[in-house]
């Protein structure tokens, strides 16, 4: 019964996935009846431009946000090691519940935060600037990036932090005893330490830039990133193409994922 | 400034050091000189500021008063990687993500200017060599033994030529055998490097067998600092006796007293005589006071076989013997002194017959025991 029961969970959990990529190798043009098997659709999707062009925006932010988030996250999870008491309590907490906070609070929130900075700004800059046009800040790229920093480094402090805490205080101290400076200490020591969990928060920001849809939504702008693209393809009909592309990014942030799982699980073995 | 080698033979001196840890006083006024080329170990419980005291030497802490000398200068603010002293750590600390031989070759490498890479390879080679464990360099730290790991982290602050090295009980997650050969292995060790080494045990038996000295630790004091043999010999009060080796410990108030000792009596009303420990301070008549009796000090007989000259001698009632090979050790209940602990080599003769329940007379030479203050 209950074999049967979980048996039937993951026919539901996973059916629908499975079925995006069965249909993305259709060579016919429905996208519910499938005909023959063919690569197609990849080459179409390969040769969309207008998907390469949000393909491409989506790298951009993705890859941006995440080296960012990596940089200040690590930057923030090492300096947190220092603070102590209540102090430290409140940072923490305020870590988990950026996390937690829906990402469509996190869009509206940081669309309204930048509109009204981007007002009061170009109200500012329009009255300095010397020229006829003054330069005019909008939502875009910029925008997309700042949240999805904001975000990923949140991520990247909790990883970080973990592999701090598991990390044998008494190697810092074996490298001061061998004569090494602080510096070095933090170059030969903590840092290749930290380094499997410092590569799986990057990782994770850059699946998680890349996959998403409801932050990027509300402030991409006139830009679109690769769910956006695909979203308002939807609305004109789903075809196989759409099956190509999700199969496509779909095997991408699972590989990324494992990859950071498997380093974190790595990472962990061999301090005793 | 005096280089190492002159000036002090004392590789480390600590003078009025204190050093607290929120209100607690984990090393309260403590002095004391280590000298060159000796094996030093401090030894008590946890807790009694002996860690404290290693990492005071090896810059880990600095002292809140006091001063701090390695080989003759003040280290006082001097931060661990510019102190002439390596340590082995209690769970060795190797680097998890380096191999042996980066492991061992790590101090030569952070010189500046930098050593030359084939002439490190050659040192790591050599001290490797020396602790026995060559050919293993491109292992992996965590894929060797425990006792490997000694080795190797051994290895590691020995390639330095360091003034002092310190051990921070780098035996106690090792075997019993394994222990041992160690002790043996360090104690050969250090005679060959001839480097200042200072232990931290909890371990008694590993004090004793491998020190020169050792510094006896009570909550941040040292309570005595001698030999072995003055240690074992001439405690200087209950605390170290207790600590050193075994006793049997009669309470109670001393009667009377000369300059060579005490005669103190008991709760039970019992007067027992003893002479003064050599480095102990002498007793006040009215003063809280304990005999000290060693186990093997102790003599069984049956009754009526009692050999004359004996000062001490009460009715007793054996309750278990313990077989432990070369001698055995009996637990018996004697009149008026309670429980008491004797041990007799494996060939006495009086100790063949003796089972668990006979009555016996127990008894020692009053020139054996000791009279000590308490604590």
């Amino acid at each position: 019964m209950l074999r049967a029961y979980s048996a039937f969970i993951y026919l539901f959990l996973y059916a629908p996935i499975a079925l995006i990529v069965v249909f993305s190798f259709n060579s016919g043009n429905n996208a519910s009846d499938f005909q023959d098997f063919g690569v197609d659709w990849y080459f179409k999707a390969a040769n969309n431009s207008l998907m390469l062009a949000a393909l491409e925006n989506s790298i951009i932010v993705a890859a941006t946000a995440s080296v960012l988030a990596t940089i200040m996250g690590t930057m923030a999870a090492i300096a947190l090691q220092n603070v102590r008491g209540p102090l430290r309590v409140i940072f923490d907490g305020l870590t988990y519940i950026a996390i937690m906070v829906p990402g469509i609070v996190i869009g509206i929130a940081t669309l309204i935060a930048l509109v009204t900075t981007f007002d009061a700004a170009n109200t500012i800059l329009a009255g300095i600037w010397p020229g006829d046009a003054p330069p005019k800040l909008s939502l875009g790229y910029g925008s997309i990036i700042a949240a999805h920093t904001l975000f990923a480094m949140a991520l990247v402090i909790i990883i970080v932090r973990a592999r701090i805490a598991g990390m044998d205080r008494s190697l810092i101290e074996a490298s001061a005893d061998l004569y090494a400076d602080p510096l070095a200490t933090f170059r030969q020591v903590t840092l290749p330490q930290l380094m499997p969990g410092i590569v799986a928060g990057f990782l994770l920001s850059f699946t998680f830039s890349f996959d998403d849809f409801v932050i990027a939504f509300f402030v991409a702008g006139s830009k679109n990133t690769l769910p956006i693209y695909v979203f308002s393809s939807i609305r004109r009909g789903v075809t196989p193409e759409i099956n190509a592309i999700g199969t496509a990014v779909m095997l991408f942030s699972l590989t990324a994922l494992i990859t950071a799982q498997i380093l974190l699980r790595r990472g962990n073995k061999p301090t005793r | 400034m005096a280089s190492p080698e002159s000036g002090s033979s004392y590789d480390v001196e600590f003078r009025s050091v204190v050093k607290h840890f929120a209100d607690v006083r984990a090393v309260d006024d403590v002095s004391f000189a280590l000298k060159r080329g000796s094996f030093h170990s401090f030894l008590g419980p946890s807790g009694c500021g002996k860690t404290t005291s290693l990492r005071l030497i090896a810059g880990f802490e600095q002292p809140d008063s006091g001063s701090v000398e390695i080989a003759g200068q003040s280290v006082v603010g001097v931060p661990a990687y510019r102190r002439p002293v390596n340590m082995v750590f209690q769970h060795y600390a190797l680097f998890p993500h380096m191999d042996v031989a980066s492991n061992v070759g790590y101090g030569l490498r952070q010189r500046k200017p930098r050593a030359d890479a084939a002439e490190i390879d050659k040192q790591v080679a050599a001290a490797l060599e020396l602790v026995r464990l060559p050919h293993l360099g491109k292992r992996r730290a965590w894929e060797l033994s425990g006792g490997q790991q000694q080795r190797v982290a051994l290895a590691r602050a020995l390639i330095n030529r360091p003034t002092v090295l310190l051990l921070d009980e780098p035996l106690a997650a090792l075997d019993r055998k394994l222990r041992r050969e160690m002790q043996i292995e360090l104690q050969n060790l250090q005679r060959e490097v001839g480097i200042t080494f200072v232990l931290v045990t909890h371990d008694q038996e590993e004090a004793l067998s491998m020190s020169d000295t050792i510094g006896i630790m009570k909550d941040g004091k040292v309570v005595q600092f001698g030999t072995p043999e003055e240690l074992y010999d001439a405690p200087v009060n209950r605390y170290v006796a207790d600590f050193v080796g075994e006793s049997n410990f009669f309470s109670g108030s001393v009667a009377s007293c000369d300059d060579t000792g005490a005669a103190i009596t008991t709760p039970s009303g019992l007067t027992l005589q003893a002479p003064f420990s050599r480095l102990g301070g002498k007793l006040q008549p009215g003063a809280k006071a304990t005999i000290a009796v060693r186990p093997e000090v102790i003599g069984l007989w049956q009754p009526g076989a009692v050999p004359a000259g004996l000062d001490i001698s009460r009715p007793a009632r054996l309750l278990n013997r313990i077989y432990l090979g070369d001698h055995s050790e009996f637990q018996i209940e004697a009149d008026g002194l309670g429980p008491v602990l004797v041990r007799l080599p494996k060939h006495s003769t009086e100790g063949q017959a003796l089972e668990p329940g006979d009555q016996v007379i127990m008894g020692w030479k009053r020139e054996r025991a000791l009279a000590l203050s308490e604590a």
